[in-house]
């Protein structure tokens, strides 16, 4: 037997995933559903073919009040840029330039304050980093007390306009207050399986009623975290701490998008020089493993009888229906259609560099 | 006339005769969740009780299979490499992993009956 001495946070919606039949587990410091009866498989396919339903209030909200264009200091994101009514993914940086957490930031439509969600892993020490670096200029104020939603899939639209109408007009990282089913809401078009879809931001207080509301709509199934992670892997996003973190620049995680042209060429941000430097020594590249076997986080990949890199997450492809991971590699052998191997329970698997994202995208544009 | 005994590994082992089927327990599968890729030993491989004779994942982890009982691989239930989901649709029947010709039956004895599986599978 063993004793936790961590205690566990709960979502606003704990008591209906209990009563979803949702199988519960320890994450991020959180008892979070990983699945529920219908099984991580089907809860996949179900995405992608009509419409699931996520909590994500684990995740860390807040809203950046002050001189909010202060938040360069730490991100390379194009901050000052962003439009009223749009969001935009960015990277905390650590002062050396690697990646502290991902996160999304929003401008509200005639509001002063951005509205955050970062990683849960990291939101308070995320938070508690932001108001230290930019202190007497800009301070966030945590909203962990908000309840998160997803509502992902080709079908999203349909349910959520039903609650919701303004959201239909809605294209991708748009961002709205609305009310859904009655309750004040900042609703996005955005998401984290590469399907069209929402996040729905709601008081604790009303998020059970709002989930209630969607559940019951037929094309709505609830979705747990084990198929979260098949859906974001099959789509190429990076999941913080296994796929990108502290020791790693943005250039290395092939995150370069996410820079602003403008922070590109002021090389105005941590590491700046070394991230805008040419090519990192080591890359993060898609990989299909050729077999049946999966080749799971931590995997060696070796190439020319040398070890070249690791797995950072692998698993079965639901959509796919094959293995599929993602790892970094040595620059030289990140060209896609490279032939690597993949070392599982002491064989060399054969596997190759892939484009990713594994599935194509679906965002509405 | 089969018998089938269960391990606190969660795999069960039916003995006809010195012929005995192993696979993973209705519990087992049901922990695991949707099955996606099974690995299983060679016909001929020898196995000792205990150790690690084949390989089950689901979509978020793998797992060890360990032989319950010494042997030699006699035979694999290759319809799994196709079909993994016959593992979590009927774990304790078509979903059998592989057969071996039992060496000791003493070790088959010791193991639990269904019984005392049920039993122990409750207090988990």
């Amino acid at each position: 037997m063993t004793v936790s001495t961590e205690i566990l946070r709960r979502t606003p919606l704990y008591a209906l995933h209990l009563e979803l039949g949702g199988k519960i587990v320890p994450f991020a410091g959180y008892e979070m559903p990983v699945q529920y009866p219908a099984g991580i498989l089907k809860e996949h396919l179900h995405t992608r073919a009509k419409a699931g339903l996520f909590d994500v209030s684990h995740m860390g909200q807040g809203f950046l009040s002050g001189d909010v264009g202060a938040l360069e200091r730490i991100t390379p994101a194009d901050v000052a840029g962003l439009k009223d009514g749009m969001q935009r993914y960015g990277l905390l940086l650590t002062p050396t330039g690697n990646i502290k957490d991902d996160f999304m930031f929003s401008r509200l439509v005639s509001e002063a304050d951005l509205y955050l969600v970062v990683n849960a892993g990291g939101k308070e020490t995320d938070f508690a980093y932001i108001n230290d670096a930019l202190k007497g200029v800009t301070k966030v104020t945590p909203r962990f007390d908000r309840a998160l939603l997803a509502l992902q899939g080709p079908a999203a639209e349909a349910v959520l306009a039903r609650h919701a109408p303004d959201v239909a007009a809605l294209t991708f990282m748009k961002v709205i207050r609305t009310t859904v089913a009655g309750a004040p809401a900042i609703v996005s078009r955005t998401g984290y399986t590469g399907e069209d879809g929402y996040e729905i931001s709601v008081e604790g207080a009303d998020a059970e009623r709002v989930a209630r509301t969607l559940l019951a709509e037929p094309e709505v199934l609830p979705i747990g975290l084990g198929a979260r992670d098949s859906l974001r892997l099959e789509a190429g996003l990076c999941l913080y701490g296994h796929d990108i973190d502290d020791t790693i620049n943005p250039a290395q995680a092939a995150l370069l998008w996410s820079i602003g042209k403008r922070r590109k060429e002021a090389k105005d941000f941590p590491g700046a020089e070394k991230t805008m430097g040419g090519n990192p020594v080591k890359k993060l590249v898609g990989i299909r493993p050729e077999g049946r076997a999966p080749a799971r986080e931590g995997a060696e990949i070796v190439a020319d009888g040398r070890v070249i890199g690791r797995i950072t997450s692998g698993g079965f492809g639901p959509s796919v229906n094959a293995p599929i991971a993602m790892g970094y590699v040595e620059t030289v052998y990140a060209a896609a259609g490279t032939k690597l191997e993949l070392m599982v329970r002491g064989q060399a698997l054969p596997a190759q560099v892939a484009p990713m994202p594994f599935v194509p995208h679906t965002y509405k544009r | 006339m089969s018998e089938t005994r269960y391990t606190d590994q969660h795999e069960w082992v039916r003995l006809d005769g010195d012929s005995a089927t192993i696979g993973i327990t209705k519990f087992a599968a049901e922990q695991l969740g949707d099955v996606v890729y099974v690995e299983l030993p060679a016909k001929g491989k020898a196995v000792k009780a205990g150790a690690e004779a084949a390989v089950v994942e689901s979509v978020k982890a793998a797992s060890e299979v360990y032989a319950p009982v010494s042997g030699e691989v006699t035979g694999a239930n290759d319809a799994l490499s196709a079909e993994p989901s016959k593992v979590n649709e009927d774990p304790e029947g078509a979903g059998w992993f592989f057969k071996l010709k039992l060496a000791d039956a003493a070790e088959f004895s010791k193991l639990m009956d269904a019984a005392a599986y049920a039993e122990f599978t409750k207090g988990l």
